[in-house]
């Protein structure tokens, strides 16, 4: 029987690498992702998995570690959050361009300076040119479905990608929550070992990692992008063999009340969650009203994205993260990829949460206020913003 | 032969299967001077074998040690260690 | 049938190379003639890792390899940490069931620059986790493939194009890290310095490198015609020179045992290694006596250690 606990969403995601059988995992302490690599190591530590934990001395060499195991075939993990991403940042772009499928977890943490522990998006924005597989999480359930839906989805043949699995730092991250826990048996089914094909071995030396001169570099590229596009196939049907193994089923655009309604609201991540709060309250007094966040966010879901957004007439996106002289990176992504589209809604972004910046209902309130009143008679300021003096 | 190759043509993240593919490929013509063995003072002692960064000189049958010049790019390393000096560098001729 | 091996009196070389023909070190590199020598010794049963560099870059052009044995290389920096992966991995895939028993030597390889300078963490951490492992450093003096940049490993006196010698400078004012003595430091079982000129050591101290339990290190000296500037046929005379001299001594430390494998009754001047080098073409009488005294030096001091070990 699977059963119902109170976990930390940390210790969720450290329960379902636990259930997943890892192997190796190594990793540097960050907060906030501290109390994944804690619980892991004390999991090894009293032999409830049976693993390798490797503390090393930085996040470069915490990812560098995981190529390594991954390239003799080891199930691999790592966590880090903010500037423990930036720091391991050319080793991230390796991984995914050598199809290793380590699974990393990502506290999300704003960067510095000035130095600030807490959360927002930009360590994630970062990162989301690098060709990783990416999920955002809302609660501790989700925490612990898709890092084991990540190991199936980036070790699987026809994919060979790593995942990177989103987490608000502290609004998520230190969270407890009640999370179900499934059985080992149905966690065995959905998941099966790992089978990588090109492991490292002496009866069959391969050379990984040989240098790209610019008669085929260009050619790797495409060749890594094509593969990285088709990858959507095997994550929607992860999905759907998730769902059916453990009833909870995902899909890249969760779409909330969005029937006929004119506005909607765009979030990614914990937020989502208060957001709803306030598309329940307005929804209530007969306002058209819905609310849509990516959980999947690379490769951008494009089709499921635009089927989510038809008919609506202004849609506000909600971003945690400055791309300083452009404006929100979500905001200029939605944007562009509904510039084809014909109607389309009016595309209008706000910024806020940044470094552990609260948001209450008050605030998606005056985003909501705020955003449809842009739509209508545009801005004339340098960045929309919420809840920053 | 990589300007051959299309996207297609790729092993999942660039990996090469075929160990020491590049045995294929011809470093001889890198060369200006080319070694010659005299036989009548070769000892046999395969010093020059063991001292070819290039991996380019190859035991014959009759046990000299002789060089492969599809790969020997000519440093000469084999003519300045040869104890009885039976390898001399000769300049190598226009083709 | 061809030979599988040439004989040396006693010794027998395999003639198997497991660096393939082909690849596209410069005409005379004495780091090639290393590998060729490391990788005979080390034979079939490795798993190597290698940092970006002069061998990763001359012996992997897509789509050709020169490895005949598996091989990794994925950035410059971390290849201590990488080499720590694949151990842990295989081990404890062994540990699970999911792989056969058998001993497969991990090796990490790597040039001065990608030790001493950008990858000493990495380095540092592996060697303190203690992981089973051999790292080889072939130390050419400073950043050959990038054309010729100064590292930490750059000798006192030597010109490189970012620290040349002119009118106000002598080329490179430091001294040459003493990465051999920051591997002891660690106190890992096994530490030594080798180079090509002398095959067997080389050989012997590789082997010993990889089968020793926990970390090894082993620092080759490995002369290089392009960044050295000198005629490629003297590589081999070059690195003789360099032991003769006394500038590259040939020891181990075994458990903290100091142990010279060369110790000549008495040492060539060290002008003789100079001169032959247009990295050290400018200096004076005065420089070289300067030079030959940190030799002096540094050669006491190693005889010290020596001295000071138990038998």
């Amino acid at each position: 029987m699977s059963q119902r606990v109170a976990l930390e969403a940390s210790h969720a995601v450290a329960e379902a690498v636990r259930m997943a059988d890892v192997d190796v995992i190594s990793a540097y302490p960050i907060t906030p992702q501290t109390h994944i690599p804690e619980r892991l190591a004390e999991m090894v530590a009293n032999g409830e998995l049976n693993a390798a934990y490797i503390p090393v001395e930085s996040e470069h060499s915490a990812l560098s570690t995981c190529l390594g195991a991954a390239a003799v075939g080891a199930r691999t993990f790592t966590a880090t959050a903010g500037q423990g991403l930036e720091l391991m940042h050319e080793v991230v772009y390796i991984a995914s361009s050598m199809r290793y499928p380590v699974v990393m977890a990502v506290c999300n943490r704003a960067l510095s300076a000035p130095l600030n522990v807490w959360g927002d998006h930009s360590d994630a924005m970062a990162v989301r040119d690098t060709g990783w597989i990416q999920v955002f999480c809302q609660n501790g359930q989700e925490a612990f479905d898709l890092t084991l839906w990540a190991f199936r989805v980036g070790e699987d043949p026809k994919v060979l990608f790593p995942v990177m699995v989103h987490l608000d730092g502290f609004t998520l991250s230190h969270v407890t929550e009640p999370v179900i826990l499934p059985e080992q048996s149905e966690v065995d089914r959905f998941l099966p070992r790992f089978q990588y094909p090109f492991a490292l071995d002496p009866d069959k030396p391969m050379t990984h990692g040989a240098f790209g001169p610019p008669d085929i570099y260009s050619e790797t590229k495409l060749a890594q992008e094509v593969a990285f596009r088709k990858s959507k196939k095997v994550i929607l049907q992860g999905w759907q063999e998730f769902g059916d193994i453990f009833h909870r089923y995902y899909h890249p655009v969760e779409e909330y009340k969005t029937e006929d309604a004119q506005t909607l609201l765009l979030t990614m991540g914990a937020f989502t969650e208060t957001a709803k709060i306030v598309i329940d309250e307005r929804r209530d007094k007969g306002e058209s009203i819905g609310l849509i966040s990516l959980r999947l966010w690379r490769p951008f879901p494009f089709e499921e994205f635009r089927q989510a957004v038809k008919g609506a007439k202004v849609l506000i996106v909600f971003d945690r993260c400055i791309s300083f002289g452009l404006g929100g990176p979500v905001f200029a992504e939605i944007r562009s990829a509904l510039y084809d589209e014909e109607p389309r809604p009016k595309v209008v972004g706000i910024i806020g949460g940044l470094g552990g910046r609260d948001m209450s209902e008050e605030d998606f309130d005056y985003v909501i206020n705020r955003g449809r009143e842009i739509a209508e008679k545009g801005s004339d300021r340098i960045l929309e913003t919420v809840n920053i003096r | 032969m990589a300007d051959e190759l299309t996207w297609k043509d790729l092993e999942v993240g660039n990996i090469i299967k075929e160990a020491g593919n590049a045995s294929f490929r011809e470093t001889g013509d890198w060369r200006t001077e080319k070694p010659i063995l005299d036989k009548e003072k070769c000892v046999k002692c395969a010093l020059c074998w063991i001292y070819c960064p290039d991996a380019a000189i190859k035991p014959s049958e009759e046990g000299y040690y002789e060089s492969d010049l599809y790969y020997c790019k000519g440093c000469g390393i084999c003519a300045s260690i040869c104890p009885e000096r039976a390898i001399t560098m000769i300049a190598e001729e226009e083709k | 049938m061809k030979a599988q091996a040439v004989k040396f009196g006693e010794k027998l070389v395999p003639t198997k190379e497991f660096l393939a023909e082909g690849h596209s070190f410069c005409i005379g590199c004495g780091e090639a003639l290393a590998l060729r020598l490391a990788c005979k010794a080390l034979g079939k049963d490795v798993i190597i890792a290698n940092a970006t560099g002069c061998i990763e870059i001359c012996t992997s052009p897509l789509p050709f390899t020169s490895w005949r044995v598996p091989w990794i290389h994925t950035l410059f920096e971390n290849t201590a940490a990488v080499i720590s992966g694949v151990e842990a991995g295989l081990k404890t895939l062994t540990k699970k069931n999911k792989r056969p028993v058998r001993d497969i030597k991990c090796v990490a390889i790597a040039g001065d620059g990608g030790t001493s300078d950008i990858g000493i963490q990495a380095l540092s951490g592996a060697f303190e986790r203690n992981h089973e492992f051999l790292y080889i450093c072939f130390d050419n003096e400073a950043y050959m493939n990038t054309g010729v940049q100064r590292s930490s490993a750059t000798p006192y006196g030597a010109s490189t194009t970012t620290a040349p010698a002119g009118k106000f400078s002598i080329g490179q004012i430091t001294r040459k890290k003493n990465m051999v003595a920051i591997a002891a430091a660690h106190d890992i079982p096994y530490v030594a310095t080798a180079c090509p000129s002398y095959r067997f050591d080389l050989m012997k101290k590789v082997r010993k490198g990889a089968e020793v339990k926990g970390p090894a290190y082993v620092h080759i000296l490995s002369p290089c015609p392009t960044g050295w500037r000198y005629s490629t046929e003297l590589t081999v005379k070059i690195g003789q020179l360099a032991v003769q001299t006394g500038i590259f001594p040939l020891y181990e430390i075994e458990n903290g045992r100091y142990r010279l494998n060369a110790d000549p009754p008495k040492l060539k001047p060290i002008e003789e290694y100079l001169k032959l080098q247009g990295r050290y073409r400018h200096l004076t009488g005065e420089q070289i006596e300067r030079i030959q005294e940190m030799v002096n030096e540094d050669y006491a001091k190693l005889k010290k250690k020596v001295a000071a070990s138990p038998m």
